[in-house]
């Protein structure tokens, strides 16, 4: 049998007395475009933190490419293969596109502390190989113009795009990107899911995602996991999800809005 | 075992000044999250405020007189409440929304130039000054134990003024507003509290109990001179990490273990060289332990 | 790519330090005094700008690990004695001074970098504080009445060639893709780490930097000044080194440099107001916070692109 890219069995996470994720089972096979949605609060975010590390999940189990992740920091998971964005972008705000980039494609520039202080001629070729990989990046994702700019001081649209290009760059077998969409107009968003589609084909990614438009996570996701108070309570097809009665009541019985603006 | 009891009433009478001034670290802390590293020079401006104003007001109402010595405190007190409002507006208002560090090393620079000022020949000069006797010193007998009168004192005015401070900030309308100012600023001031004027009676609160806890020191210390608050003032920061800062029984709490601590090393020949180092020891082992202090709350970094 | 022939500029550097040391003794030996002070004061401050500056972690323990470098190198020179052979032993002492003081960084450094502001200034202060407390308690240097008679080694070369390798070494750092981490760790901890940065591996690595630097500035002063006491290694000096780091523009090397030239010549100006000196360092401290908070020599937001 095929062991699972990410598998997620029974985790659960408390804060205090609160239990911000239940028991949730949840697997992303090699490739695969996974949607993980639900009302605000449900605790997908917190999900994402348990999978990358950053919260430690109180019980259950999450293993990587068969791998058990407990303890594992976040910076050796990245090393390992996955790779996330965030919902409120965190890029290095004192760094350029290009040294955002950079970051990312130390874990595979190979070169060290003394390397780096002595900059012999190893040094210098793995300096100009990680620029070249960074600016071929930077090139597929039309960023080239801005590579010596602040990061910070990029369009809203040109920041998320380059937190996805950032995390590209470690080289991840698995991407989470978490909102990727937000605060995004309806042909930005088009737009989106396009670069979602193409990374997910050339780099041979399995993606998990959260968003909260709906037309973005049916459009392109091939399978859907819905959290609602940190439990998992629907799971299948876009079209199987749609009209599940419990995702209705869900997103319906929470607030009275329609699905699209429920974040806002 | 007789040994051990003495350490004790005189580590309580030396926490009790410890615990004076964590608490006024810990509600700056507490409203405007950042160190007010003057806070140590606010107390010995206190004591100079003493020094200078004892003999005046013990001519109104008698040398040595109940009276007299609470109305020693009282003008202090106000006086340096003034003071801390002061430096508050000048200093720190106007780097309310600075990264902390900048704030941070704001307070050292006003902390220096309290200091440097001061030991100016022409302010109160570097050197030592008696300070005088506000009330007679009485030793009172217990079996083999010695209790001084000043410690009694002490260790009153620290249970009088905690009550005080518990109930200011519990019970009354400004208490209300300092704990929502404490939780969350901009909520606060969206909700109709007056921020920057909680803020400044905080810091006048602080600099008052700053105040008092540096005549309590004089009391007891040979003599006063412009760099007397920096190590009780360490000290008692350290103790109010030490009880979690920004939490009131935690910095009384701190400053007690402190000064018992700190007592109990002091009665030891092998350790007394290094009471200094005592302190930051245990601070720096509670840290790593637990970071958030003995009755803090540790949060979860939000991502 | 920024930095490239750095080499180049680094031999330069040393060969100009030398060069300056072969003419000393026709300087003015209270200017030259002075000029020493200031290479010292820029090995400091470089070094803690790697900690402060780049990396983000604020540290007040600077003077500790200078006082580590400075007392070891300086009981190694009594040891050995003599000024014959010290061009041999003087910069294996000072580099002995400089690997004790980052052992001791290492020590101090792996369980008080968790914390974060101003926790970790504090826990960084008590550390320079004990490190001083346990230096006036030890008899082999000295205890309280602290080392005499050290050895005059300190000169032009020595300060402004360490001084060069300072620069070099931190610059390089900073500016390769490995030291970019440092700067990931300085902005967004979280973000780095979730990109493959070990933050805690970072932080510790820029504060052993740090105080292997500032300890070999500890040798050079004890060198220099031929006297050394632990009371001169309080937390005011470590306040010093990071107004500096401040006034330079935190992270600019060249703003640092210019800032720790500044600073230690300010006092030397003002000798003849010497009763007002330290009351207009700390107004200048106070109105640089209010008024430059990004540094005295920022002049645009543009930051580090080539620093």
């Amino acid at each position: 049998m095929n062991v699972p890219l990410l598998e997620l069995e029974k985790a659960t996470i408390k804060f205090g007395g609160l239990t911000a994720v239940s028991e949730l089972s949840l697997c992303v096979g090699d490739g695969e475009l996974v949607g993980l949605i639900g009302p605000n609060g449900a605790g997908k975010t917190t999900a994402f933190n348990m999978i990358t590390g950053v919260y430690r999940p109180t019980s259950g189990v999450i293993r990587f490419s068969g791998k058990d992740t407990l303890g594992i920091k976040p910076n050796s998971l990245a090393a390992a293969g996955i790779a996330r964005t965030f919902q409120n972008i965190r890029l290095f705000r004192s760094l350029s596109v290009l040294d955002n980039i950079r970051v990312a494609a130390r874990l595979h520039n190979g070169e060290g502390y003394f390397s780096a202080l002595w900059r012999g001629k190893g040094w210098k070729t793995a300096e100009a190989e990680t620029e070249k990989n960074a600016l071929e990046l930077l090139e597929i994702f039309n960023l080239t113009q801005q590579r010596d700019e602040l990061a910070i001081s990029l369009p809203y649209g040109d920041q998320r795009r380059l937190e996805i290009v950032r995390a590209l760059a470690t080289r991840p077998r698995l991407i989470l990107l978490d909102e990727p969409a937000a605060g995004m107009n309806p042909s930005e968003k088009d737009d989106l899911m396009r670069l979602i589609r193409f990374v997910k084909e050339r780099y041979n990614l399995a993606v998990l995602l959260v968003e909260h438009d709906m037309k973005v996570v049916m459009g392109i996701c091939e399978r859907i996991a819905v959290l609602e108070y940190g439990i998992k309570i629907a799971e299948g097809t876009p079209k199987e999800i749609q009209c599940h009665p419990k995702v209705i009541e869900a997103y319906l019985g929470v607030a009275a809005t329609p699905i699209e603006n429920a974040h806002a | 075992m007789d040994w051990f009891l003495q350490q004790t009433i005189n580590g309580l009478g030396l926490g009790a000044i410890y615990a004076l001034i964590a608490l006024g670290y810990t509600m700056v802390y507490g409203v405007l999250r950042f160190i007010n590293f003057a806070h140590s020079d606010v107390l010995m401006l206190g004591a100079f405020t003493a020094f200078y104003i004892a003999p005046k007001i013990e001519k109104l109402l008698g040398s040595q007189s109940a009276l007299a010595c609470i109305m020693v405190f009282i003008v202090a007190a106000a006086l340096c409440a003034c003071l801390g409002m002061l430096i508050e507006k000048l200093a720190y208002r106007p780097l309310r929304n600075r990264p902390k560090l900048t704030v941070l090393i704001t307070a050292i620079g006003v902390s220096l130039l309290i200091e440097f000022t001061a030991q100016n020949e022409k302010v109160f000069g570097a050197a030592p000054q008696p300070f005088p006797q506000l009330l007679p010193e009485r030793a009172i007998h217990l079996g083999n134990l010695v209790i001084s009168s000043n410690d009694v004192l002490t260790v009153g005015v620290t249970i009088v003024l905690l009550v005080a401070m518990w109930f200011i900030v519990q019970k009354t309308r400004v208490g209300t507003a300092m704990r929502a100012v404490s939780y969350n600023q901009q909520a606060a001031s969206l909700m109709g509290v007056p921020v920057d004027r909680i803020i400044s009676f905080t810091f006048g609160l602080g600099s008052a109990l700053a105040a008092i806890a540096g005549i309590l020191y004089a009391i007891k210390a040979p003599g006063i001179e412009p760099l007397m608050g920096v190590q009780p003032g360490l000290r008692a920061f350290v103790a109010a990490v030490l009880g979690g800062i920004g939490n009131l029984p935690g910095a009384v709490l701190g400053g007690v273990l402190l000064g018992l601590l700190e007592t109990f090393a002091g009665g030891i020949p092998e350790l007394s060289n290094y009471r200094d180092a005592i302190a930051f020891g245990i601070l720096i082992l509670i840290l790593l332990l637990k970071p958030a202090g003995l009755l803090g709350r540790s949060s979860v970094e939000k991502v | 790519m920024p930095f490239l022939g750095a080499k180049r500029w680094l031999l330069a550097g040393i060969a100009l330090a030398i060069l300056a040391s072969y003419f000393t003794p026709q300087f003015n030996r209270y200017y030259l005094g002075v000029v020493i002070d200031v290479g010292i004061a820029i090995i400091l401050a470089t070094s803690l700008n790697l900690i402060n500056g780049h990396t983000g972690q604020f540290s007040l323990g600077h003077a500790g690990f200078m006082a580590v470098g400075g007392f070891f190198s300086a009981w190694i020179s009594l040891q050995v004695g003599g000024t014959a052979n010290a061009i041999w032993y003087f910069p294996l002492a000072l580099v002995a001074g400089g690997l004790l003081a980052a052992a001791v960084g290492l020590l101090v450094g792996v369980p008080s970098l968790r914390l974060r502001g101003d926790y970790l200034a504090i826990v960084t202060l008590g550390f320079g504080e004990i490190i001083r407390v346990v230096a006036q308690n030890t008899e082999a240097i000295g205890a309280a009445s602290g080392l005499k008679g050290i050895p005059k080694l300190t000169n032009l070369g020595w300060t402004f060639g360490f001084a060069a390798i300072t620069v070099y070494a931190i610059s390089a750092l900073v500016n390769s893709t490995y030291g970019r981490g440092f700067i990931a760790v300085h902005d967004d901890e979280i973000a780095a780490e979730s990109n493959g940065v070990d933050t805690t591996r970072t932080k510790v690595t820029a504060f052993v930097t740090g105080a292997f630097f500032a300890g070999i500035a500890g040798g050079l002063y004890a060198h220099h000044k031929q006297f050394l006491s632990p009371t001169g290694f309080d937390w005011l000096k470590s306040i010093d080194i990071v107004v500096m780091v401040i006034l330079g523009g935190m992270g600019r090397t060249v703003g640092v440099i210019a800032a720790a030239i500044l600073l230690t010549l300010m006092p030397e100006v003002l000798r003849d107001f010497s009763e007002y000196r330290m009351i207009i360092y700390a107004l200048l401290i106070i109105l640089l916070m209010l008024l430059r908070p990004a540094g005295l020599f920022s002049f645009n937001f543009k930051r580090r692109s080539h620093s």
